[in-house]
């Protein structure tokens, strides 16, 4: 499934967020947006999703246009893991998961065995089959970010949408997330994802998409396209770029703009 | 296999449902034999089920006209209303992604109140009370929807407050009407209807009814897989595929048809609606495919072992309006107070 961005423009009213995008993904690979807060980075999301319709521009899913495409039928394409989930009402894991297949039951049916089978299988793979019967809310942060990636795989759409994923995460929950993320990506799976955290950008992503001022400031290769130059551009920070034997590591300076 | 696939929550929410079936279907038919005429168990039953079989009657006159004419009608309606109010209550709940909405609290049961007055006042049939309670009733729900969502912060704590303004609007709207309404008839009657009450039921109340209640009830069973996708929020849900707008309207619309024709039939009942679904999300759990049929079975339940108390309790009828705030008030207040509750 490839998606393509063109000449995207947003405005809530009279307040333009995003201005002219454009930028396409690529089946099995994660592409990181970088931006400072407000850039726009969940607005984005929202459109691709399907959930703000009155943009300018176009968003193509393999050629068609997004606009429209109903609800029903953009879910098959396109999973969302929100950044939390605080349902109003407990579930137990297995239910989280298995809401993921509701759109592909007709609209006055209940999921069936074969859905719940789905649904384990979805567990297994991210390594959450034992919690099937816990309360969601009773979770770690770091559980419940991969129970939302299980919801959806359980969706079974090709491209999933992760809004800043990690940000309320510990650091080991941190990277065992993006690490189960980009082991997606090996299995065919296109993972866009934002994130406030660069260095997750260039250690786990394929390429990057940076946003400021609501247009695109870099697009790319993650190890080419990051630079210290672009983390001052949507920062204002100064930062060293220093290689290890585990990979290129971003350092701030001391002192200086902090 | 089916069975394995389960979960353990999934398997103890079903026996708790099958329990609470069970006793409904006794206190059922123990609701016949209590009263001022006393009727046997066993000659209920019989009396029942002379009605499909023929059987030889070992009963008196009198007691198939107690059982029949008098009783039947009145414990069909209480089932119903019960059934009614407590699904309506859940159903909006999820809806609303607000634990505290109910019939009375999001205004939909002054809304009708008052439309029922209204019609009462301008001497409509009882077709026209019906029509008249559920169109201010589905006012109420609307205007208190928009109010609260368009408001700034928390939108839970907006919506309750959006519905205490307009409850107490159309309450003062129904208090205008007493006060010209005919005090000679009208006015009875109005009041009487208030507080709430089954006294006097008849078959064709729960003719009336039944088409409206099930029109409501049966749209909210078929999507009640959906219902627990609205509470995950507005982007998930759609992200996951749900019309989220045409859902939303769907529940809404059944939910306040159920409470009116409740209201049209029985007058104000409160608490039914609010204080049923948490006891149901507290036992049986927050999964709509298993909370929507409790909540219904456990409705009727409550309901009619108020209505016995209110009936049999003294030698005048109590109205249970007034009994189910009496039960209900403190055990909202006892659930709110629990340490490991969090409404």
């Amino acid at each position: 499934m490839k998606l393509e961005i063109k000449n995207l423009s947003f405005a809530y009213r009279d307040h333009p967020v995003l201005q002219d995008i454009n930028f396409d993904t690529r089946p099995g690979e994660l592409l990181s947006v970088l931006g400072p807060n407000g850039v726009g980075k969940s607005t984005l999301f929202r459109c691709i999703l399907g959930i703000l319709r009155d943009y300018q521009g176009e968003i193509l899913l393999d050629g068609r246009e997004a606009r429209g495409i109903a609800q029903r039928e953009m879910a098959s394409m396109i999973a969302y893991i929100p950044q939390s989930h605080r349902p109003t009402f407990g579930y137990t894991v297995q239910d989280t998961v298995l809401m993921g297949v509701t759109h592909r039951l007709s609209p006055f049916a209940a999921p069936r065995a074969e859905h719940v089978r789905q649904a384990r299988e979805a567990m297994a793979r991210v390594g959450v089959q034992d919690m099937a019967d816990r309360s969601f809310a009773h979770l770690s942060g770091g559980e419940q970010q991969l129970v939302l990636v299980a919801r959806a795989l359980c969706q079974q759409s090709r491209i999933l949408v992760m809004d800043e994923p990690t940000s309320s995460l510990d650091f080991g929950n941190q990277l065992r997330v993006l690490a189960c993320v980009r082991g997606l990506t090996q299995e065919g799976y296109t993972v866009l994802l934002s994130t406030h955290n660069p260095q997750h950008a260039l250690t786990f992503s394929h390429r990057i998409l940076a946003l400021h001022d609501g247009g695109v400031a870099a697009l790319g290769d993650a190890g080419d396209t990051l630079t210290p130059e672009l983390i001052w551009q949507l920062y204002q920070v100064e930062v060293d770029f220093v290689d290890t034997q585990q990979g290129r590591v971003i350092v701030p300076h001391r002192g200086g703009s902090l | 296999m089916k069975n394995s696939l389960l979960t353990k929550s999934a398997r103890r929410a079903r026996m708790q449902i099958a329990l609470l079936l069970a006793a409904l279907v006794l206190v059922f038919l123990l609701s016949f034999s209590l009263g001022r005429y006393d009727v046997p168990v066993g000659q209920v039953v019989k009396i029942l089920i002379s009605r499909v079989f023929p059987i030889e009657a070992s009963w008196t006159k009198n007691m198939e006209i107690a059982v029949l004419n008098v009783r039947l009608p009145r414990i069909l309606l209480v089932c119903m209303v019960g059934c009614c109010l407590a699904m309506a209550g859940a159903s909006y709940q999820s809806v609303f992604q607000n634990p505290m909405a109910a019939p009375d609290i999001l205004g939909a049961s002054s809304g009708a109140c008052f439309g029922a007055a209204l019609a009462i006042l301008l001497d409509g049939s009882r077709a026209m009370i019906m029509v008249s309670a559920f169109s201010f009733s589905l006012m109420t729900v609307v205007l208190v929807y928009l109010i609260g969502s368009r408001t700034r912060g928390s939108r839970t704590v907006n919506i309750l407050l959006a519905g205490v303004m307009i409850s107490s609007l159309f309450s003062a709207g129904t208090s205008y009407i007493k006060l010209v309404a005919d005090p000679s008839n009208q006015l009875p009657a109005i009041t009487y209807w208030l507080m709430g009450s089954f006294s006097g039921a008849r078959m064709r109340d729960v003719r009336f009814a039944f088409i409206p209640m099930a029109l409501g009830c049966a749209p909210l069973l078929i999507v009640r897989w959906r219902l627990n996708i609205l509470s995950a929020g507005e982007d998930e849900a759609r992200a996951m595929g749900v019309n989220t707008p045409r859902l939303r309207l769907l529940t809404v619309i059944c939910a306040t048809l159920m409470t009116a024709a409740s209201v049209a039939v029985s007058g104000m009942i409160g608490w039914v609606g609010l204080v049923i679904p948490h006891l149901c999300r507290k036992t049986i759990g927050n999964d709509c495919r298993h909370l929507l049929p409790a909540s219904m079975v456990f409705g009727a339940l409550f309901l009619l072992l108020v209505d016995n108390v209110s009936r049999n309790l003294l030698a005048t009828e109590i109205p249970i309006g007034i009994l189910t705030a009496f039960v209900g008030a403190p055990f909202f207040i006892y659930l709110m107070t629990r340490k490991d509750t969090a409404l």
